[in-house]
């Protein structure tokens, strides 16, 4: 699916990026913690996280990550959104929880960019 | 600065995954540096075959290395946990994608860590001209 209809199953509101919606998006991780992020995100997938502050925009820029979905209606920080339209990457704000995030997009074909940790 | 980085080592022509995991221990080394240094220095020598990256700081040091590297271990501040880092996966992250990985450190004077990442693209390339100096 695209990023616009990532917008729409998250009737999420695009903050970064708005000419960047056409990206195609088949994986995606989602986590609070950025070294985790680090540690098993892979490439060109969606990060959804709570977290809003510039480092989010950082590590997603280290591993091409394709856009951020800050979810439980956090808004990022000013910083963060200069950062974000300094290196092309797009930022949405949905309402939903992370839980909820997660399985609405898994539900509509969105799978984890790994599965599980180890033995990969 | 680990975004610049990337952005060079690009236009180098280094494959994506070098370039992702040369620009992952940058960073990592990045973050250790301003958790827990006054001052540090990462150096870097880039050509055609690999990524060397040198991580140097005067900071706290650490007590057991052996500790610091399992995965889930940290020390790090309730400022540096604010903002994503400090879970206890730097120095691993920094292994795991590293493809020779160095550390020394002394308690009270600094660390200094020494990565370097390959080129893999080459070592599928056995007629290059560097494959023997390099591979053998």
């Amino acid at each position: 699916m695209t990023l616009n209809d990532v917008k729409d199953i998250l009737e999420a509101e695009v903050i970064v990026g708005r000419d960047q919606l056409g990206k195609e998006i088949k994986t995606a991780f989602s986590a609070d913690l950025m070294s985790d992020v680090l540690a098993f995100a892979k490439t060109e997938s969606l990060l959804l996280t709570g977290l809003t502050n510039p480092q989010v925009v950082r590590t997603a820029d280290i591993l091409d990550i394709s856009a951020i979905i800050m979810v439980r209606g956090k808004k990022p920080s000013e910083e963060t959104v200069k950062l974000a339209e300094q290196l092309k990457i797009p930022i949405l704000s949905t309402k939903y929880i992370l839980f909820e995030t997660s399985g609405r997009l898994h539900r509509n074909g969105i799978v984890g960019c790994i599965e599980k940790v180890g033995g990969e | 600065m680990s975004s610049e980085i990337k952005v060079i080592l690009k236009e180098i022509g280094l494959p994506k995954d070098t370039v992702r995991r040369a620009a992952i221990v940058c960073y990592e080394s990045e973050i250790n540096i301003v958790s827990y240094a006054k001052k540090g220095q990462i150096v870097l020598h880039a050509d055609d075959r690999s990524v060397e990256i040198e991580a140097k700081d005067e900071g706290t040091g650490i007590p057991d290395i052996e500790l610091a590297m399992k995965e889930g271990y940290s020390t790090a501040t309730a400022q540096v946990r604010e903002m994503g880092f400090g879970a206890g996966m730097g120095l691993s992250n920094m292994k795991r994608y590293a493809d020779d990985f160095f550390i020394s450190s002394e308690v009270g004077v600094g660390t200094y860590v020494k990565m370097v990442v390959f080129n893999l693209d080459l070592k599928l390339h056995p007629d290059h001209p560097q494959w023997v100096e390099t591979y053998t």
